[in-house]
């Protein structure tokens, strides 16, 4: 087994899913960007148990469990916010948030009745 | 009381009845005046004990400080000339002080004005007695000071404060001068100690004695407005009168040419500024006396005749003859006071500065009348009143003293200066005391109250008799200042040259009293023609002063003022307003959108990579 | 060349091709499928490299849960069903920054790595890897387990309307 391959393939998701989240203005597929990065990462977790002689064994793969776990912990926060920002705003598009903006002025956005 | 106690005691009785008189609240009038005349006679016992008592010169010294090489000391210094001096300060100060209680008797600041003449006083016997250049310097600067609270005494009066600045300035652009002499002299010689200053100047270069010589005359130009920084002397009439006797007639001054007499070995090793002082000094004399032919105020014709005869006594020191001119300082001293405090009892008996309102005052105030007579026959030198001895006396050093064409300038001045004076001062008794009197006031004219009158007899005295103590042995010793080699020169002398001030003081006022028996009402002056508003604006040296400097230093000022706020606040201000702005711009650049921080952080994240995968690569 | 590495290569190169369409697609719903395509590939890469039970969660968790869960939002921004012109924002930082960190992580493998062999490991049973996680991991797994009931709870209270809408 050579382990290049799946590390390039690591890097390659890894690079895709840093265009994605640079790329995409909608949260959702900010999102799924993420997951793409999470992804290369367990890859290289799992591969990198192959090639390297950890003290403890199957450590990498233990490693991704967790990463994946924290993945699903994190998609479904982020969701829950996703959410929240439509119902406020009406739109999921990351560069409309205004940070800047005093919050009371925010009681004059149309609340959409949830 | 040994004379090691009375040295410091001179200064230092003024001194407490000044301090003790500043803490008397605004009603205390008569602790005030006590405590006034009881300085001003103190300090004329001890001068008197000291006068009697000392023959040869001693000194008192105290080392105060010592930085590095540098030492500061404090002392007294007192040698005959010294102690006459302190007499005449002494009794012209008791004088103004008694007239001042009557002067002033409806103005209701009089206590602080009694302490400042107190304080006034200590500052100048500080001046005659100091053995220190420092401790000088601090009387000198205080003298200024307090010239400048007297002259500004009754602020109400509208040319008062104006006076009292322009004094203040004019005399401070000289003492500046005066200041870098000083240092000068003093860190070039190690000490401030004037013994030790004089003992090493021959080991000074010549050019460090001459500057540190013309620095100090610049100091003595503006104390005794001397021309070119005469022009505050004539304002000056803006205070009261008794303070014009004190300040501007008698001492104050006087103090200049004290000075240089103290330091004469200074300015004769720096021969070039008694050049200087010489053609100053003959510019002074006439300027004077021709400013004072056209004055109306009495005031005014006598502060341009102080001004002028200051200038004869700076002549005198320009032709080495330091002893006639402190012989003439102590005469004109007795008689200049003398006319200031007559003219204050004209002026309160008439009501008015002006002579064009007086008239016909010698039979309505016959003291006052014959008192001045003495005083105005001392001023134009007549014999055998005191200013005729220490006049001639200056004229005939200018013609003993050696060829050259200065000894010449101040002979022919100073003969030219006898006429004019004796026309100027002519002219102030015809129109004051002669003729019918041209207002009411003047008819209404009354003898001055006994503490007015008083003095003014009292200065009488000497005005007539002081000249003959130039008979009297070893006098001249008496006045040469201690550490000065020079020959002796006759005080009093009487030969075939007296005949020439005799002359032309005979021509003026015969000139004087033809031009004004024509119309006994009216003002002989008017026969200067076009020239009588040159001199009476002085050949608008005034406005010359105020176009070359005063407007360029103002605007100057303004400027500054202008860049201290826009560039100096502008800076510090802006500083803090551009580290707010950039705060703030910082901070707004930090809420990023998560685009944007997505992108630096990804963005950082690479560059980290990247520096540890060349890192990890060289290694 | 192996099996192994054949099959490597073909899934690595689905896994690949799927996660590009993924954020390049202007179509919000095919980024979805693509995303799953993707995650299935790379449980398939899990397998060849004899991580058994994480490639099974990975399918559970990923492509189960995850994936139906970044639909379900996808449906409730109501997104439009078909292309969406404006979804994507300027593109050359996105292409500098993650060409270059894809790029340069290949090249640093490739370099570190070349056309060398291992010998697979022990097979990633359940069995063995419960008995790490339950040995060496369990501190870890315990604060996993908190940390998801920390992420619940923080989902329910962000998605309230009366409370996760203040600002």
């Amino acid at each position: 087994m050579r382990p290049v391959i799946p590390y390039v393939t690591a890097a390659l998701l890894f690079g895709a899913g840093v265009y994605g989240v640079l790329r995409r203005r909608n949260a959702v597929l900010v999102l799924m960007a993420v997951e793409l990065m999470l992804n290369a990462v367990n890859l290289i977790l799992v591969t990198a148990d192959t090639t390297v002689r950890a003290t403890l064994p199957h450590g990498g793969q233990v490693f991704a469990l967790f990463v994946i776990v924290l993945a699903a912990a994190e998609v479904g926060v982020g969701l829950a916010i996703v959410l929240q920002l439509y119902r406020l705003r009406g739109s999921v598009a990351v560069d409309t948030v205004r940070l800047d903006a005093a919050p009371a002025s925010e009681l004059d956005e149309p609340r959409v009745p949830s | 009381m040994s004379l090691d106690v009375l040295g410091p005691l001179l200064p230092l009785v003024p001194l407490a009845a000044a301090l003790s008189g500043f803490v008397l609240p605004l009603r205390s009038r008569t602790a005030a005046a006590s405590l006034g005349i009881a300085g001003a006679a103190g300090a004329l016992v001890v001068a008197i004990l000291l006068a009697v008592r000392v023959d040869e010169p001693f000194e008192t010294v105290v080392e105060w400080a010592q930085f590095g090489e540098l030492s500061v000391t404090a002392g007294v210094r007192i040698d005959q000339a010294a102690t006459l001096v302190a007499v005449a300060v002494g009794v012209v100060a008791l004088a103004v002080q008694v007239y001042s209680t009557a002067y002033l008797h409806d103005d209701d600041r009089y206590p602080p004005y009694a302490a400042q003449i107190s304080l006034f006083t200590a500052a100048m016997l500080l001046v005659v007695v100091s053995g220190d250049l420092i401790l000088l310097l601090v009387g000198w600067e205080i003298m200024g000071i307090c010239s400048y609270l007297l002259i500004g005494h009754d602020r109400t009066l509208p040319g008062a404060p104006a006076a009292a600045v322009k004094a203040f300035l004019v005399t401070r652009v000289g003492d500046v001068g005066f200041l870098l002499g000083i240092v000068l002299l003093g860190v070039n010689s190690g000490s401030f100690w004037i013994t030790q200053v004089l003992a090493g100047l021959p080991g000074l270069p010549a050019a460090t004695v001459t500057a540190a010589a013309l620095l100090l005359l610049a100091g003595v130009a503006g104390k005794s407005a001397q021309f070119p920084l005469h022009t505050w002397l004539p304002d000056a009439m803006a205070g009261p009168t008794p303070i014009s006797a004190l300040i501007h007639a008698a001492t104050m001054v006087a103090a200049g040419i004290y000075v240089v007499t103290r330091l004469y070995p200074v300015f004769v090793l720096g021969e070039p500024s008694l050049v200087v002082l010489g053609v100053l000094a003959a510019i002074t004399v006439l300027l004077g006396a021709l400013a004072a032919t056209a004055q109306d105020d009495i005031k005014r014709v006598l502060a341009w005749s102080t001004v002028s005869q200051i200038g004869y006594m700076a002549a005198a020191l320009a032709v080495g003859a330091p002893a006639v001119a402190l012989f003439h300082l102590l005469t004109h001293a007795a008689f200049k006071a003398l006319l200031f405090l007559g003219a204050g009892s004209v002026i309160h008996g008439v009501g008015s500065n002006s002579m064009s309102e007086m008239g016909g005052l010698r039979r309505r105030m016959p003291a006052t009348f014959w008192s001045m007579t003495i005083g105005l026959g001392a001023l134009i030198g007549l014999p055998p009143l005191a200013g005729f001895w220490s006049k001639d006396a200056v004229l005939h050093a200018a013609s003993a003293a050696d060829a050259g064409w200065l000894p010449a300038l101040v002979y022919g001045v100073g003969a030219a200066g006898v006429l004019v004076t004796a026309w100027y001062a002519g002219r102030l008794w015809l129109r004051t005391f002669f003729g019918a009197a041209r207002s009411p006031g003047a008819e209404s004219a009354h003898e001055p109250p006994w503490p007015m009158a008083v003095p003014v007899l009292v200065l009488a005295v000497p005005s007539a008799l002081l000249g003959l103590l130039a008979f009297a042995d070893g006098f001249g010793e008496r006045l040469t200042p201690f550490a000065v080699d020079l020959p002796e020169v006759e005080l009093a002398h009487l030969g075939a040259e007296t005949a020439v001030p005799l002359v032309a003081l005979l021509f003026g006022l015969v000139l004087v009293w033809a031009l004004w028996r024509r119309d006994t009402a009216l003002d002989p002056a008017r026969f200067l023609g076009p020239l009588r508003p040159v001199f009476d604006n002085a050949f608008w040296l005034d406005t010359v002063q105020d176009r070359l400097v005063v407007r360029p230093v103002v605007a100057l000022a303004r400027r500054v003022a202008v860049a201290d706020q826009r560039v100096v606040d502008g800076a510090v201000e802006g500083a803090g307003q551009g580290t707010a702005d950039a705060g703030d711009r910082l901070a707004a650049w930090h809420r990023a959108g998560l685009p944007r921080a997505a992108t630096a952080l990804l963005a950082g994240m690479l560059l980290l990579g990247l520096a540890a995968a060349l890192y990890g690569s060289a290694t | 060349m192996t099996g192994a590495d054949l099959l490597l290569l073909a899934l690595g190169a689905v896994a690949v091709g799927s996660g590009v369409l993924v954020v390049t697609t202007d179509q919000l719903v095919r980024a979805g499928l693509y995303l799953v395509v993707c995650l299935g590939a790379v449980a398939g890469l899990y397998l060849i490299l004899t991580a058994e039970l994480v490639a099974w969660v990975q399918v559970l968790i990923y492509v189960g849960a995850v994936v139906v869960l970044l639909l379900f939002a996808v449906m409730l921004t109501r997104a439009p069903i078909g292309r969406s012109p404006d979804l994507n924002r300027p593109g050359l930082p996105a292409a500098v920054i993650g060409g270059g960190a894809g790029l340069g992580l290949a090249a640093l493998f490739a370099d570190a790595f070349r056309w060398s062999a291992v010998d697979l490991p022990s097979p990633g049973t359940a069995e063995s890897l419960g008995t790490e996680l339950f040995g060496s991991w369990v501190l870890p797994f315990e604060v996993l387990s908190v940390l998801l009931l920390a992420a619940l709870v923080g989902a329910i209270i962000v998605s309230r309307p009366d409370i996760g809408s203040r600002p």
